[in-house]
């Protein structure tokens, strides 16, 4: 099947088998390898990318099913020289180890500060009238989706901290 | 250098790079998903197919028939192999030979392997591929087979006489503890690609000792080893899971020689858990027994755990009781029963995580019987030597005492009540556990090369890996301090078998072996370049790239010239003989137990350590604290369920095989006391990556009886089991 998208700002159009996964799509045939595969299943978080500036499961999403669609990647958001002031927060917390879930953590946190500054509730939201407030629970809920086996998880939660200004 | 006398001063002990919490000079390839995994060679290996496993659906047995027409019937598909086409292979010793007959050993084994031009067109025919089976019964119970589980390996270690001092205890506890199978669930699957030039084989494969593996695939592809080359530059994790060599090395090689293409092939997450290796479950029986001040008189630990017939792994659960308390009686033992479930083999802390979260426990338990605090209990067991070899034996250091002392200073200890049910916030009945860490201290031979180029930029090198511990930084700061270069003028390159052999990932002994091996080097290096200027090594001085000594100053890139390079290597010599060897810590939990469901939620946690000088505080706390996560994982949640009737861990996805996540971690932090640790390595280091698991759990499990008053003796604690125990709601 023919497929046109956006990645990264880049135009694409790729021929596809329709069975084609974003994630697959993206590591196999765009050969952007930073989007992680953990458990193929929506399980783990590894393969977070940015689909219209919402956070998603690449691995649960068909490639076909983003036609005309504007995806953002790990690779789209900064380079090893031009690191995102998400990912230089990791840096400097120690957000990571083996780094194998962290390209799918730092997309996840980013959306996460944008869902939360749009005022989307979570399940640990007190007071769905009022803006979620930046603390700890909030940060550790939203974030559940993407599992880190090395368990960085205080340290990320301290970067998210310190680029939300909380 | 052979390491046989504990080292005075050594340029490393300025700590002006090593020692210091420097982000991970692999922080940004990771950070920016530039740093390439197993699976992710497209540059190097462009043009691989893609092969996907077909596991036993069955635990014992054998094939009768496999039907894989329509399998290579279908679109795509390059070959189809089972034991019928598969070629003859390496059998005993190292050997992993793959698909080499009917026989089923364990479920998820694989049965085939089907090689097709994409990912979907092999997912798919791995599906049409029809297999027969005749089923055997099989031995999945580990209660039932420990009635036949071997005797020691080592022989029982006994001392004084057991029996009767334990009989003799005015205080005593004998109790049994099971902890559960566990699954590593590291968050790259297992994965390989493998290209064959002439008769060479290049891997890129997910290995943790990639040097041990290419004697495994050598010995399995009746080859010799050199002329297979391992490439592991970056690893998502591997806690002892890639330590042994799958399907997806031995399976992508074969594929890849018999279609004269490069095969790519990575494990399911469902596959990893039944094809793979595991923590394999233990019942350990404790007898305590102590007299009226809490004096250990008798310590009795004994552990079985299962494996697969004709495997040599067994948990040593029992083991790290031998140096962790005094007792002037003891016996100590592992057992191994047979089992047809998947290998059982090391997993994160082998031993002593399983062993602390029951000794740890049974520990409090006859405290609580003595009625002696949980910290005092253990600060009065403590001791300075090996208890079975005595003072000859003393330990290299050993601060457990003082790392009990600053957690029950800072965690606020003396707020904890004894009586459990006392406090409550709201719902939640609230405790507080302690449990002592050791984790046994290891050093191993290593190799390293270090070359110094005509810009003054220093290449280490050396076949370690790094799996998320930090190994790319601290070999950086090793070298950087050593030579007096900064940091930013070093490059390290691992995970390639054609680099001087390191020691590879397992055990904690990176940082001691491979940092010294890298610290010979760079000493060696260090006498060239004196020599190069006329100079005594001793009287030369290495600083901010430059060396000054004899009334000059001279900067490296000069003096190197064309290029130097040097190569060292540690050999650890008879200092393990003679000091016993540990790192030790203390960890402190508080839980609330719901008084209305049993829900347990961790509140905060704390874990005080001392394992030798830091080569970085950063990413040593970060192991520090992943280590103590696992524990909250081996106390709360994570257990493989055993199907008894089928032979499998029926929970084999990361939905129902739960580790932490985010929201199951409160304010959990990890603080090292300073220490340095001269019998143990020229760095002044000791082991650690795999401290932080151990006793972890068990202070949680004690925080919890302190809670709600319900011991719970049977891993994970989860709420069925505390809720008939809980107090009336009021
Ligand atoms: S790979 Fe998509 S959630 Fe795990
Ligand atoms: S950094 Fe290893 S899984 Fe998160």
């Amino acid at each position: 099947m023919r497929l046109s998208l956006t990645v990264n700002g880049e135009a694409r159009v790729l021929e596809l088998d329709p069975r084609t996964t974003l994630l697959d799509m993206l590591r196999e045939h765009l050969r952007l390898t930073g989007s992680k595969k953990g458990c193929d299943h929506g399980q783990c978080g590894a393969c977070t990318v940015l689909v219209e500036g919402r956070r998603l499961y690449s691995c649960l999403s068909l490639a076909v099913m983003h036609e005309g669609e504007a995806v953002t990647t790990i690779e789209g958001i900064g380079g090893k020289d031009a690191l995102h002031p998400m990912q230089r927060a990791f840096l400097r917390h120690d957000g990571f180890q083996c780094g194998y879930c962290t390209p799918g953590q730092i997309c996840s946190a980013i959306a996460v500060l944008e869902e939360m500054a749009a005022g989307r509730p979570s399940h640990a939201t007190e007071d769905l009238e009022a803006a979620p407030p930046l603390t700890d629970a909030e940060l550790r809920e939203r974030m559940s989706g993407n599992l880190c086996r090395c368990a960085a998880y205080p340290n990320i939660i301290a970067a998210i901290r310190e680029v939300a200004g909380a | 250098m052979r390491y046989d006398k504990p080292i005075s001063m050594t340029p490393l002990d300025a700590r002006r790079i090593v020692a210091q919490p420097v982000d991970r000079v692999d922080g940004p390839a990771k950070l920016s998903g530039a740093a390439t995994y197993s699976y992710e060679y497209h540059e190097e290996v462009p043009g691989a197919a893609y092969g996907m496993i077909v596991p036993a659906a069955i635990a014992k047995g054998r094939i009768v028939a496999i039907d894989s027409a329509a399998a290579e019937a279908a679109e795509g598909v390059l070959m189809v192999m089972t034991h019928r086409n598969a070629p003859r292979q390496g059998s005993g010793g190292d050997a992993a030979p793959q698909l080499v007959g009917s026989e089923i050993a364990h479920h998820g084994q694989a049965v085939a392997l089907v090689v097709a031009e994409t990912f979907e067109q092999a997912r798919h025919a791995a599906g049409l591929v029809r297999v027969d089976y005749e089923r055997e019964p099989g031995r999945f119970d580990l209660a039932e087979a420990e009635r036949q589980a071997r005797p020691p390996r080592g022989g029982e270690h006994r001392m004084g006489d057991f029996e009767a001092a334990f009989a003799a205890s005015p205080f005593a506890v004998d109790v049994s503890y099971t902890t559960p199978d566990q699954a590593h669930a590291m968050m790259e699957p297992h994965a390989s690609i493998a290209r064959w030039d002439g008769d060479r084989l290049t891997l890129w494969s997910a290995q943790q000792l990639p040097d041990w593996s290419v004697g495994d695939i050598a010995a399995t592809l009746a080859m010799p080893s050199e002329h297979i080359r391992i490439i592991s530059r970056f690893i998502g994790g591997g806690f002892g899971g890639k330590i042994s060599v799958y399907a997806d090395a031995i399976l992508s090689a074969l594929a890849a020689r018999a279609l004269g293409r490069p095969v790519k092939l990575a494990l399911t997450r469902q596959q990893i858990f039944n094809g793979t290796s595991h923590r394999p479950a233990t019942i350990q029986r404790l007898r305590l027994g102590c007299d009226a001040e809490g004096r250990l008189l008798a310590i009795g630990h004994d552990s079985v755990s299962g494996n697969l017939p004709g495997r040599s792994f067994e948990e040593g659960a029992a083991s790290q009781t031998r140096l962790l308390y005094a007792a002037p009686n003891r016996l100590i033992r592992n057992r191994k029963a047979v089992l047809d479930l998947a290998p059982a083999a090391s997993m994160r802390a082998p031993g002593e995580a399983a062993g602390l979260l029951a000794l740890e426990c049974a520990l409090d338990e006859l405290a609580e019987k003595a009625g002696i605090d949980p910290v005092e209990m253990r600060v009065i067991n403590d001791t300075p030597h090996d208890p079975e070899r005595g003072p000859a034996r003393p330990f290299s250091s050993r601060k457990l005492v003082e790392a009990l002392r600053e957690g029950q200073r800072r965690f606020g200890w003396e707020r904890r009540d004894p009586v459990p049910c006392r406090v409550r916030d709201g719902r939640w009945l609230v405790g507080m556990g302690v449990a002592s860490a050791i984790r046994e201290n290891y050093v191993v031979e290593a190799k390293a090369r270090v070359r110094l180029d005509g810009q003054g930029r220093l290449t280490v090198e050396t076949s370690m890996t790094d799996i998320g511990t930090g190994s790319y930084t601290i070999l950086a700061q090793v070298a950087a301090e050593a030579m007096g270069l900064p940091l930013d003028a070093v490059t390290v390159r691992l995970g390639d078998t054609r680099l001087p052999r390191g020691p590879g990932s397992g055990g904690s002994w990176g940082a001691n072996s491979a940092g010294t091996a890298v610290y010979d080097a760079c000493m060696a290096l260090r006498d060239m370049l004196a020599q190069k200027a006329g100079l005594n090594s001793t009287d030369a001085r290495f600083e901010g790239g430059m060396m000054h000594g004899g009334g000059r100053s001279l900067a490296l890139a000069e003096l190197a010239g064309e290029g130097v390079s040097a190569e060292g290597e540690m050999l650890p010599g008879g200092l393990t003989q003679s000091y016993a060897q540990a790192s030790f810590g203390a960890h402190f939990a508080e839980v609330g137990v719901a008084i209305d469901s049993g829900e347990v939620r961790l509140r905060r946690m704390l874990g005080v350590f001392a394992a030798g000088r830091l080569l970085n505080p950063k990413t040593a706390r970060s192991q520090a604290i992943g280590g103590m996560v696992f524990g909250v994982g081996a106390a709360l949640m994570e257990a493989n369920v055993v199907d008894r009737r089928h032979g499998l861990f029926i929970n084999h996805d990361l939905a129902e095989y739960h580790v932490p996540a985010h929201a199951d971690l409160p304010d959990i932090d990890a603080i090292f006391l300073d220490e340095e640790d001269d019998k143990s390595t020229p760095l002044k280091t000791k082991g650690v990556g795999e401290l932080g698991i151990c006793g972890a759990g068990a202070a949680i499990a004690n925080a919890i009886h302190n809670a709600c008053g319900v011991r719970v003796r049977d891993y994970p604690v989860t709420l069925d089991k505390l809720l008939d125990g809980l107090p009336p709601i009021g």
